[in-house]
């Protein structure tokens, strides 16, 4: 087996050495239920505490505006079925606006809202991959309630203008009967980008622990104070009432520490666009391949490129013979066989589509491991398209 | 720890899609089968040529491919020409996909439509060859022909719903 070099950063991170650390108590001694009244439950209870205040001082809010969930998409779900359904019960017929290049856990909520007799606009960004703030602007109208924007792109890294589009809706805000509520996916920004809620504007913020080098199954929603909400899974009543069931307590530390090590490794960030160039560059030297998205307005790890004549599902099984993991947007072995939506959105033709490659980098990236890449990728090409009809 | 399930594919998928047997284009083939979908990520090219046997019985005696679409696409394709060089076309007709997933020690089940497209490609490229030469057709291949062509033409109908729907979308977007 060769070395395993791993490019697939936005899939999910590894978990970094300290968080590891963190959690271990909450996995072996300290097993006690937060909501219990003795020790065993004080002791997590301070654990929930403490990983809330390092999310609070992370996004700059209050402690009560923070929910953990059991995923981001959990965190998707709770904001859009949560404040929807709660403006519905008002007696308003909602409108919201969203965008065509969400990740599913946002598109998907959203299309059985319309199901629920929701009416919903989904928002084409231009060619490079950007929703533009007028686009906004124009797709207004008098019901519209509800505005969700994802940060950053998993599939292309690009950028959206959230603090334009929060500094829009205050503005229209000023003069309207009904708020607009503005949501936002940061799933793949926290790294890299600023999240300080009140800079950006936004109501309601999406955070995942999987993508900052924490563990799987557990995620955060930021929601501000006074924004209507109510839960999508009802029980004892834990996380304010927003998200019952006993906290993930070691998952919950885990998020608390991996966010405060963000700050620790934002020194880091130079480090890793210089390698992400050093791809792009290398991979616009083969014939006949593309950067998909944004160059400038870009995830400083995010690389995603078409290459013609090459399937990519081909690609990333033979870049896996050599020990490169990295990601594609064909697919193969979906059942209806289409490529990424993303890809389609931005105007790629599916062949196109098909042809694409995602790498995306993270703190463990070195150069001599893009190196490698760089050197493996252009035989790996050729090879294929040997056998490929064009 | 069992060792078998370490990978999602066969040691012997894996070997056909390294190192492909009877790959690149032919130069006047006898026939030629055309199938899959780009919209879909699979398109198979099978060339073949057509040589006659001492007994008078036509056989396959050169066959190549050209494959754009995942290792399993590639791995069938290859597959399938080892099996069928040197075979009778009676004989290679009778090939299915079931001997094509066992020859290459299995298939994942999300996979298995791969190697449908194989031997489609196969009887299409044996159909072509027939027609062109104005020879009779086995009522089998007949019928397999039929179905593949409406297969085909089902894809595309998807296809031009689905792009109706992409423009539908972005009209609605730019509104």
């Amino acid at each position: 087996m060769p070395k395993q070099i791993y490019l697939d950063y936005a899939a999910t991170t590894p978990i970094d050495p300290e968080v590891l650390r963190a959690m271990m108590p909450y996995l072996k001694k300290e097993f006690g239920n937060p909501s219990s009244l003795h020790r065993f439950g004080q002791i997590t209870r301070v654990a929930i505490d403490d990983a809330r205040r390092q999310v609070v001082k992370f996004l700059n809010c209050q402690e009560y505006e923070i929910v953990f969930t059991g995923s981001a998409t959990e965190a998707n779900n709770l904001a859009i079925f949560g404040v929807a359904r709660t403006l519905k019960k008002k007696g308003i017929r909602p409108h919201i606006i969203t965008t065509k290049i969400e990740h599913h856990a946002v598109l998907h909520p959203f299309k059985e809202l319309e199901k629920e007799g929701v009416e919903v606009s989904f928002l084409a960004p231009n060619k490079e991959g950007i929703i533009e703030v007028k686009e906004i602007q124009n797709a207004i109208k008098e019901n519209t309630v509800f505005v969700s924007v994802m940060y950053a792109n998993n599939e292309i890294g690009t950028i959206q203008p959230i603090q334009k589009i929060g500094e829009l809706l205050a503005q229209l805000n000023k003069n309207r009967k009904q708020k607009i509520y503005f949501h936002t996916d940061a799933v793949q920004a926290v790294n890299y980008l600023n999240c300080n809620v009140k800079e950006l504007g936004v109501d309601l913020l999406t955070l995942s622990a999987h993508k900052i080098y924490g563990p799987k199954g557990v995620g955060a929603l930021f929601v501000k104070k006074g924004t209507p909400i109510e839960p999508i899974i009802y029980g004892g009543g834990h996380e304010f009432g927003l998200r019952s069931g006993t906290e993930n307590v070691a998952g919950i530390v885990g998020l608390g520490k991996a966010i405060e090590l963000v700050e620790k490794h934002k020194n880091d960030i130079e480090r890793i666009k210089l390698l992400r160039d050093k791809i792009i560059d290398g991979i616009l030297k083969i014939p006949n391949t593309k950067l998909n998205g944004s160059r400038e307005k870009r995830l400083p790890n995010n690389v995603n490129v078409s290459i013609a004549g090459v399937e990519g599902e081909s690609l990333v099984i033979a870049l896996d013979q050599y020990g490169i993991a990295v990601s594609t947007g064909s697919a193969c072995s979906s059942k209806d066989l289409k490529p990424s939506h993303v890809l389609l959105a931005i105007g790629l033709s599916p062949k196109e589509a098909h042809g694409s490659l995602r790498i995306t980098l993270g703190r463990f990236s070195t150069e001599e491991e893009i190196d490698y890449f760089l050197k493996v990728l252009p035989k790996v090409v050729k090879r294929l398209r040997e056998i490929s009809p064009f | 720890m069992n060792k078998r399930k370490f990978t999602l594919y066969s040691k012997k998928v894996l070997e056909h899609f390294e190192h492909p047997r009877n790959y690149g284009k032919m130069k006047n083939p006898d026939g030629i089968g055309k199938v899959g979908n780009i919209v879909c990520g699979d398109v198979m090219y099978l060339y073949i040529k057509v040589g006659k046997k001492k007994n008078d019985k036509e056989y396959i005696k050169d066959i190549k491919f050209q494959t754009y679409g995942c290792l399993a696409a590639i791995a069938s394709s290859s597959v399938l020409t080892e099996l069928v060089k040197g075979k009778t076309l009676e004989e290679a007709i009778k090939i299915d996909r079931t001997q094509i997933v066992k020859k290459l020690g299995g298939l994942p089940p999300i996979k298995m439509h791969c190697s449908v497209l194989a031997s489609d490609a196969l009887l299409e490229a044996i159909y072509d060859y027939l027609t062109k030469n104005k020879k009779p057709i086995p009522k089998i291949l007949k019928e397999r022909h039929k179905q593949i062509e409406k297969e085909r033409k089902e894809i595309e109908k998807r296809y031009k719903q689905w792009i109706k729907l992409e423009e539908e979308l972005n009209n609605e977007g730019k509104k």
